[in-house]
């Protein structure tokens, strides 16, 4: 996961839309990766949060385009939004994924995406070089913690399930 | 004069005593004076010092086979000739020279009732300081073949020009010292004299004419591992492909040589490998994928002995069932055989052509009769088949690699090609290359695969038809040349004979094949496998004529005319 | 838009293809071909221009995934279509992509022959220590204790040391990458293309269904301490000593590449006056 060594350096706010916008579309890509395993899988309940949870961000990810109004996030966004080590902060862990899994585990993949988003965030107010964009990022940090609330509220409905939520009572099929 | 027949030498000698030597040169000094001839070698299992017999027929004509007998037969020494006794026939009217102390001759010569010289070859070469005894063998059968003292002495003065004065003087001692001691002999049957050629004669072996052939068809990749008696088509390409622009791989086995050229020939360049029954045996799995991801590649088969190892040095019919019939899945591709020492270029040639043309692997199976043999050959005519794919170049939409198109053949793009990369699969695929499992796709491209071969127009050269008659002699590859002179004695006898020869064994012409059958009563199938296996082939494609005799015997010992022509003697009772 | 603004605008999607991945949920090899698409993009190659070779197992896959030219063959025997390709084609980039059943058993021996050979290509192994296509029998790189169908009670066997094998038989750049870090694994395998000759990249990617144990490995793997050297000797010592878990460019030697580059100098005609008599 993402040190604070790694954070793309931030000089104007117009860094910021752009990381920030790399984020949110990071986090588009992996939920619609997801949801195409699942597809593959045919894990259809699975399939629908994990499209929701893209939407979700994409509608986030539209948002801060439109905040940036004139910069070209796109192209800034390919510059400087890199992650040498480590992944994008608001990415779910794809390691974690499994056939199987349940509306109980993506949620717990969001969360905690969300939340490695909101201590992204965090860490730029901290080490912000100026006030606009201290600002600007504190506006981000509030954001993802209602993101996290979300979240943590959507899971409310979704009870752990118990631990034989992974039993396949069939075999695993030979491929090639 | 006309002598078909032609005079035939055999010499033999063990322990380095050079009888490949004598063979070579005599066969130099007759194409000088304008004979055609056919030089081949047997040998025991040594890699020096081994018993080896340098076997050389010189005729006036084309000259495609051994004979039946040996006119004359040089013995510098019999140590281990049992080994190959077999293959060097003489009757009443043979030559034998033999050395006193060349040991005891082998059962197949004693009892031959030839006429049996003594010449003590190793003393006369013991008497030169140097001396060898197979400079003594060569002016022993330089004068029996009509060759005069100047001409030999030339002829070693020539090939020796690098070792020095005092190796050419006591060769050249040698040759005179053979050439006193048959002053009073004479063979019993003279040679004839020939006229000089008129036209650009070659000399060549098979293997290189294979390598000449694929270089003509457009080859310019090749990879390959070391494997007798296939290795001196690798041999010849690995410079001329470097002359010509192209490289060759020295495969660290077959299984990587076969998918080297599947890697150069998916990135454009016209490949080959050449190998004998092991490493075929190793390459069909990947013939398979070839097959599949329709990948045009040339695999030459040099059939030696099978199964197993057999016998490396020795010819043998036997790879056809695997060649045909080797690959899993119903996986149809290309199986051509070459008929001469000169056919092994057109027929690779043409195979390199068939197999751009149809984006398939073809297998040549040549063997090591016709690979190993050097012959003197008119300068094959250059032919127009070149390899041409079609290429996929300009791309609009969605490239299907594998589009059913009306002929089967989809155009290819090659890597580098903008807008339409794929992936080529073994595994069943969709017209996009796309990995599936159904079986309308299955069906679809299982049909592609069939349909492109079976509609292409192969044109006359998918067999050799000659003759008429209502008797057919169907043999294949290097057999056909024994077979047509048989038919030629047949033809004197007045028993009107066809030769029909496939050069194209996969996949099959049933249509062809009834034509050039039509009216036949009779067909005697000629092969060299233990099993029959061409007639089994036959037997399952084709409505053969209600009387079928079957000749095949396996190696190593040929084929002879003679057998042939009593066949077909057999049928006049 | 020349070539140089085509290269400029490459993202990683332009690497992928619209094929599905039929891999397991949670299989590492997902990101490994994120870390492919990353890295393309970072050296900005036209897609065109870069082959993926394979050969069969699950890691072999990755071809198709890729908007790249592929290649998905027999089982064992990539690195030899590889070889070919680059040969005959050298104007490519060539990346074989394979795993620890098709690259280091059935393929084992063209993996010392293609290190031995240096062409300019690299070698990208996902090793999850199983055979998952057929079921989770141990593989080459598998532990002793592995209890399996066809090895119950375990092996009893040694492992293999790819990357041993790899520096003792000539490759000239080695790493090894952990599939749940595909940016820096990304950031190696631009620099394994970039490296003349032979790279041969291990990755270890977890088998989330045959290897559940593997989920660990994201707690276990470490960067290399120390940057890559170019001496053999002291990579072999580095390489035989580390935890197996060390991450990072190991060894970057300076082999030259083998590419035979002749260029046409005689037509056949002249190949044939050796045959004139």
């Amino acid at each position: 996961m993402s040190k604070a060594s790694d954070l793309p350096k931030i000089t104007s706010v117009a860094d910021l839309f752009a990381v920030a916008y790399q984020i949110e579309a990071d986090a588009v890509e992996r939920y619609e990766l997801l949801a195409e395993q699942m597809e593959t899988h045919n894990n259809t309940e699975l399939v629908k949060i994990f499209r929701d949870l893209a939407r979700a961000e994409a509608l986030h990810r539209d948002e801060i385009r439109r905040m940036a109004g004139d910069i070209d996030l796109v192209e800034h966004a390919r510059r400087i939004a890199k992650w040498k080590r480590g992944e994008s902060p608001e990415e779910a862990d794809l390691g974690a994924a499994h056939y199987m899994m349940t509306p109980w585990h993506a949620l717990q993949l969001a969360l905690a995406a969300e939340q490695r988003a909101l201590d992204f965030f965090a860490s730029v107010v901290k080490t912000a070089p100026n006030a606009e964009i201290k600002k600007m990022a504190d506006e981000f940090v509030e954001e993802e913690a209602e993101h996290v609330n979300l979240v943590q509220r959507l899971l409310q409905r979704y009870p752990k399930p118990s631990s034989s939520w992974s039993d396949d009572l069939d075999p695993p099929t030979s491929q090639e | 004069m006309q002598d078909t027949q032609g005079i035939s030498v055999a010499v033999l000698g063990s322990g380095g005593a050079g009888a490949l030597t004598v063979g070579n040169l005599l066969l130099e000094a007759a194409c000088e004076v304008g004979w055609q001839g056919l030089l081949t070698r047997t040998v025991g299992p040594q890699i020096r010092g081994g018993e080896a017999a340098a076997l050389l027929r010189l005729t006036s004509g084309r000259v495609e086979c051994m004979p039946d007998r040996f006119d004359l037969l040089i013995g510098i020494d019999w140590l281990n000739a049992h080994r190959f006794g077999a293959e060097i026939e003489v009757g009443p009217h043979s030559l034998v020279i033999s050395d006193p102390r060349g040991g005891e001759l082998p059962p197949i010569v004693a009892e031959s009732s030839a006429r049996i010289v003594k010449i003590p070859m190793k003393d006369l070469a013991k008497a030169i300081p140097d001396g060898r005894p197979n400079m003594i063998a060569l002016g022993i059968a330089g004068r029996l073949l009509g060759f005069g003292l100047e001409r030999l002495l030339a002829l070693i003065e020539k090939r020796l020009s690098g070792k020095g004065d005092d190796a050419v003087r006591s060769s050249q001692a040698g040759i005179r010292a053979g050439f006193e001691a048959v002053a009073s002999l004479e063979l019993g049957r003279p040679l004839g004299s020939v006229e000089p050629p008129t036209t650009k004669r070659w000399l060549i072996s098979g293997n290189d004419a294979t390598a000449l052939g694929a270089l003509r068809g457009g080859i310019r990749f090749a990879a390959g591992y070391p494997i007798t008696p296939a290795t001196e088509i690798l041999e010849s390409l690995a410079p001329s492909l470097a002359k010509v622009g192209g490289a060759l791989l020295q495969a660290e086995d077959e299984l990587a040589a076969v998918n080297m050229i599947i890697g150069a020939s998916f990135g454009g360049t016209p490949s080959l490998t050449a190998t004998s029954g092991p490493g075929l045996s190793l390459m069909v799995e990947a013939l398979g994928l070839a097959t599949a991801a329709e990948i045009p590649l040339v695999v030459v088969d040099v059939m030696r002995g099978g199964p197993s190892t057999g016998i490396p040095t020795k010819s043998e019919q036997s790879d056809l069932n695997i060649a045909i019939y080797g690959l899993h899945g119903d996986a149809p591709h290309l199986v051509v055989a070459p008929q001469s020492v000169a056919d092994c270029l057109f027929t690779t040639q043409w195979a390199t052509y068939l197999a751009e043309a149809l984006q398939v692997p073809a297998i040549v199976l040549s063997d090591q009769f016709v690979g190993q043999t050097q012959a003197v050959i008119e300068r094959p005519a250059d032919v127009a088949f070149i390899g041409q794919r079609a290429k996929a170049t300009d791309i609009a939409g969605a490239y299907k690699r594998y589009a059913l198109a009306a002929n089967g053949v989809s155009p290819m793009a090659l890597p580098g090609t903008p807008g339409a990369q794929y992936t080529a699969d073994g595994l069943t695929h969709t017209e996009r290359g796309t990995p599936t499992s159904t079986a309308a796709d299955h069906l679809a491209q299982l049909d592609k695969r069939r349909d492109k071969l079976d509609r292409f127009n192969y044109g006359d050269h998918w067999a050799t038809i000659e003759g008429s008659g209502d008797i057919a002699v169907v043999t294949w590859g290097s057999l056909t040349g024994a077979v047509r002179e048989a038919i030629g004695r047949a033809t004197q006898d007045g028993i009107a004979t066809t030769l029909i020869a496939p050069r194209l064994l996969y996949p099959v012409r049933p249509e062809q094949f009834a034509a050039a059958l039509e009216g036949k009563k009779r067909a005697l199938v000629v092969e060299q496998s233990h099993g029959a296996q061409f007639h089994r082939y036959l037997r399952a494609h084709y409505d053969l004529p209600g009387e079928v005799r079957v000749l095949n015997r396996p190696g190593p010992l040929p084929i002879r005319p003679e057998e042939i022509h009593r066949a077909l003697l057999e049928w006049r009772k | 838009m020349s070539t140089l603004d085509m290269r400029a605008a490459c993202k990683p999607a332009d690497y992928k293809s619209d094929v599905k991945p039929i891999w397991c949920p949670g299989c590492g090899d997902y990101h490994v071909l994120m870390s492919f698409t990353r890295a393309f993009a970072e050296l900005g190659l036209p897609p065109e221009e870069i082959v993926v070779v394979s050969g069969i197992g699950c890691s072999s896959r990755i071809p198709a995934y890729t908007n790249c030219y592929g290649f998905h063959g027999v089982h064992g025997r990539s690195l030899a279509l590889a070889a070919g390709l680059k040969v005959a084609r050298p104007d490519l980039t060539i990346v074989v992509a394979s795993g620890d059943g098709d690259g280091y058993s059935i393929g084992g021996n063209h993996f010392l022959h293609a290190c031995r050979r240096n062409i300019d290509m690299t070698y990208i192994v996902m090793d999850n220590r199983v055979y998952g296509m057929t079921k989770g029998q141990p593989s080459p790189t598998t532990e002793p204790s592995f209890d399996s169908a066809l090895s119950p009670g375990g092996t009893g066997l040694s492992p293999f040391h790819p990357l041993v094998i790899a520096l003792a038989s000539g490759a000239n750049f080695i790493a090894r990458c952990f599939s749940g870090q595909p940016n820096e694994t990304a950031t190696v395998i631009a620099e394994a293309i970039r490296h003349p000759g032979f790279s041969f990249v291990e990755i270890l990617s977890p088998c989330v269904t045959f290897r559940p144990d593997e989920k660990d490995w994201k707690d276990i793997v470490h960067a290399a301490p120390v940057p890559a050297t170019n001496d053999p000797a002291k990579a072999a010592r580095r390489i035989m000593t580390d935890d197996g878990f060390n991450l990072g460019i190991l060894y970057r030697g300076d082999r030259k590449p083998y590419q035979p580059t002749a260029k046409a100098n005689i037509d056949l005609a002249e190949l044939e006056r050796e045959f004139e008599l």
